[in-house]
């Protein structure tokens, strides 16, 4: 299965690998060492001293209802923007995947959502979504369901689920089009000889088959959940109403640069990074194990 | 077990013609291959009768049951995919039970049926691996496992050895012929390998650009080619053609360089209608002689001397260096040199003509 591309040159591979690690180095690495540093202190009122606590900053983070809160809410919205996003690319993938006519055209719109920035995804369905001017509520009313993201915690959260999936949908279904272009046809005909009709074909070769794809992709989307909805969560709740939907990445935006307290968001920060580190490696792990057939 | 009627079977993707009309009856139990080159329609074919293609217009039936608008399932087929086509994330055991389970049977049923075709094939010990664990001739084995499993009234093979090297393709090619023979399944087989053809074929359909050149026993095939095409196809190395035309008696060909060469009786008589006409003659080059001089009707120029060990295949020109290409087949070892020429004698009795317009047998 693994293919290695061996370099004759001693220096070229390290050549062509230095723009990544200088980016990953002064865009990620430095900034990790910054937080990590910071959540060992805390600040005065002023921002002109700093003391040196230990892990003061982290006992105080998980004695506080709000934070345990925000990781219950962290939780159920990744795992929904990856449900939903995973789910609906797959259905798309399967639906594109049988089309003949016009497939370009097809596949081409789905990737559009991928383009638009988040904070733009946000506005467009915060516009979709808007109490007196939204056409979907207005609609909802006519079925008798009464739309207000601004006071219902719950729909507030359906929306920017809604939102952050709509926006890694292109992305999946992408993946999930490839890896079902990528399976031989004759599988899918020797089930149909078999005599499996579409429904059991699907979930017992296609699918089966897919599950790489899958896995990386549920790594892909959590990680994308944690982090890159940031946006989302700025333009259309910031994170309420009552913090409904203050997940973390933007709970360590409110209270470090809002709130001003460094020492507290910056081990808020270090804590998002070691969940996201450990969920990679445990996902990665057993992609390893498990996956190849 | 049944019987598979072609009725003026045709196929076109749009307005491309892939198939013209194919028309064959495949007795219960019989070995049909279906052979041509590459691109000829030979999958298309198939896939038809397995379901995989719509039948554009015709006919085409299983038993008595007119099959045209059943899912492949409902054919009570089994088919052998050139890639072999075994669900690479299940065990040898369950791709071979996969269609089984669908169908419901019980455990025990499965396994019965399972463990027998593994001992069939040699495969008793490897139930528990996956496909991507196996050798080329192994997934080969498992394939055709699942299609036996299913015990179907109807074996479809496309290609089922073109991937394997040449030691395993004779071993498997063996191996298949006894199966069938075993099992007396009717069986439709695919190939572009006139080899593998005669070899595994009761009776040989040959196909050519969608159309049906011949319908035939090997032997038939081999022995009264109905077009130049056949001809040229069956049999290896290739047939002898030389652009010719006949004695105005009609009892002879004209050689170049003016010699002539005498036709047995039974060529001589159908062509005695028309004399002078000119004619495609062919020969194999098993069926040319080096002979003495005396008797010789022609004769080659050596160019190259191919030494097989049995055999030695000498390719040359006919005449002079400027004369036709002519092959020449010969028992046990000859080498002579390059440049040399040759007294040739063709057996007047294997002989052939062919129309040069349209490549029908004269
Ligand atoms: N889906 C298709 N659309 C258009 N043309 C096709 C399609 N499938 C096959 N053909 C054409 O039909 C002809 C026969 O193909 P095929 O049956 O696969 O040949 P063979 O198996 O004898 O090599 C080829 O010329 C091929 O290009
Ligand atoms: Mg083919």
């Amino acid at each position: 299965m693994e293919k290695r591309v061996v370099f004759k040159h001693p220096v070229l591979p390290y050549l062509l690998l230095a723009p990544q690690i200088v980016i990953t180095l002064v865009f990620f690495i430095w900034p990790a060492m910054q937080a990590m540093k910071q959540s060992l202190m805390v600040e005065d009122a002023f921002g002109l001293s700093s003391e040196f606590v230990w892990f003061d900053n982290f006992v105080v983070l998980f004695e506080d209802p709000l934070y345990l809160e925000s990781l219950w809410i962290t939780a159920v919205f990744s795992v929904s923007v990856a449900a939903l996003a995973l789910s609906g690319a797959l259905y798309l993938a399967v639906q594109a995947d049988r089309v003949i006519n016009g497939a370009l055209v097809y596949r081409t719109l789905l990737i559009w959502p991928y383009a638009i920035a988040p904070a733009v995804a946000g506005v467009l369905w915060l516009l979709l979504f808007n109490p007196t001017l939204g056409v979907l509520p207005y609609l909802m009313r006519g079925i008798g369901l009464d739309w207000n993201h601004h006071v219902n915690g719950d729909q507030a959260m359906a929306l920017v689920v809604i939102a952050a999936a709509w926006k890694q949908l292109p992305y999946n279904f992408l993946f999930f089009l490839a890896g079902m272009q990528a399976i031989p046809r004759s599988l899918i005909e020797a089930a149909a000889i078999d005599g499996a009709g579409p429904m059991r074909r699907f979930w017992t070769v296609v699918f089966p088959l897919l599950t790489p794809t899958t896995f990386f992709l549920l790594v892909i989307n959590v990680v994308y959940a944690f982090f890159d909805t940031f946006g989302i969560i700025h333009a259309v709740t910031s994170g309420g109403p009552a913090g409904a939907t203050n997940i973390l990445v933007y709970k360590v935006f409110n209270d470090g640069f809002i709130g001003l307290d460094l020492g507290g968001s910056a081990a808020q920060s270090v804590v998002l990074m070691g969940i996201v580190i450990t969920l990679t490696v445990i996902q990665f792990r057993y992609i390893e194990r498990k996956v190849h057939y | 077990m049944a019987k598979v009627s072609l009725r003026s079977v045709r196929k076109s993707y749009g307005a491309t013609k892939v198939i013209h009309g194919v028309d064959c009856e495949i007795a219960d139990g019989e070995f049909l291959v279906v052979v041509g080159p590459s691109g000829c329609g030979k999958s298309t074919l198939l896939r038809m009768v397995a379901g995989l293609e719509s039948i554009t217009e015709g006919e085409i039936a299983i038993g008595e049951r007119v099959v045209n608008a059943l899912e492949p399932a409902e054919r009570d087929i089994a088919m052998v995919f050139q890639n072999y086509a075994l669900y690479p994330h299940m065990s040898v055991f369950d791709n071979m039970a996969y269609g089984l389970k669908i169908r419901r049977l019980s455990k025990d049923e499965i396994r019965r049926r399972v463990e027998e075709a593994a001992g069939i094939l040699e495969l008793g010990a490897l139930l528990d691996r996956k496909p991507r664990q196996l050798s080329g001739g192994q997934r080969q084995r498992v394939a055709m496992g699942r299609a036996i499993v299913r015990e179907p009234s109807v074996f479809l093979f496309d290609e089922p050895l073109s991937n394997l090297d040449a030691k395993l393709r004779v071993q498997m090619r063996v191996e298949i012929k006894r199966l069938q023979e075993r099992l007396g399944i009717t069986s439709l087989y695919v190939t572009h390998d006139q080899v593998e053809a005669m070899t595994l074929g009761h009776r040989l359909l040959v196909l050519s650009e969608g159309v049906v050149e011949q319908l035939g026993a090997p032997i038939e095939l081999y022995e009264k080619p109905a077009t130049r095409f056949v001809a040229g196809f069956i049999g290896s190395p290739s047939m002898n053609f030389l652009e010719t035309k006949l004695t105005d008696d009609g009892r002879h060909v004209v050689l170049p360089g003016g010699d002539t060469l005498a036709l047995d009786g039974a060529a001589a008589a159908a062509n005695g209608t028309s004399p002078g006409r000119p004619v495609t003659l062919g020969i194999r080059p098993e069926h040319l002689e080096i002979v003495e001089e005396s008797r010789a009707s022609a004769h080659l120029t050596v160019e190259l001397v191919e030494q097989l060990g049995a055999d030695s295949l000498i390719h040359g020109r006919l005449g002079d260096e400027s004369g036709p290409a002519m092959t020449v087949r010969l028992q046990g070892i000859h080498a002579p040199g390059s440049g040399e020429s040759l007294p040739l004698l063709a057996m007047p009795a294997h002989i052939h003509l062919f129309d040069p317009e349209s490549g029908v047998r004269v």
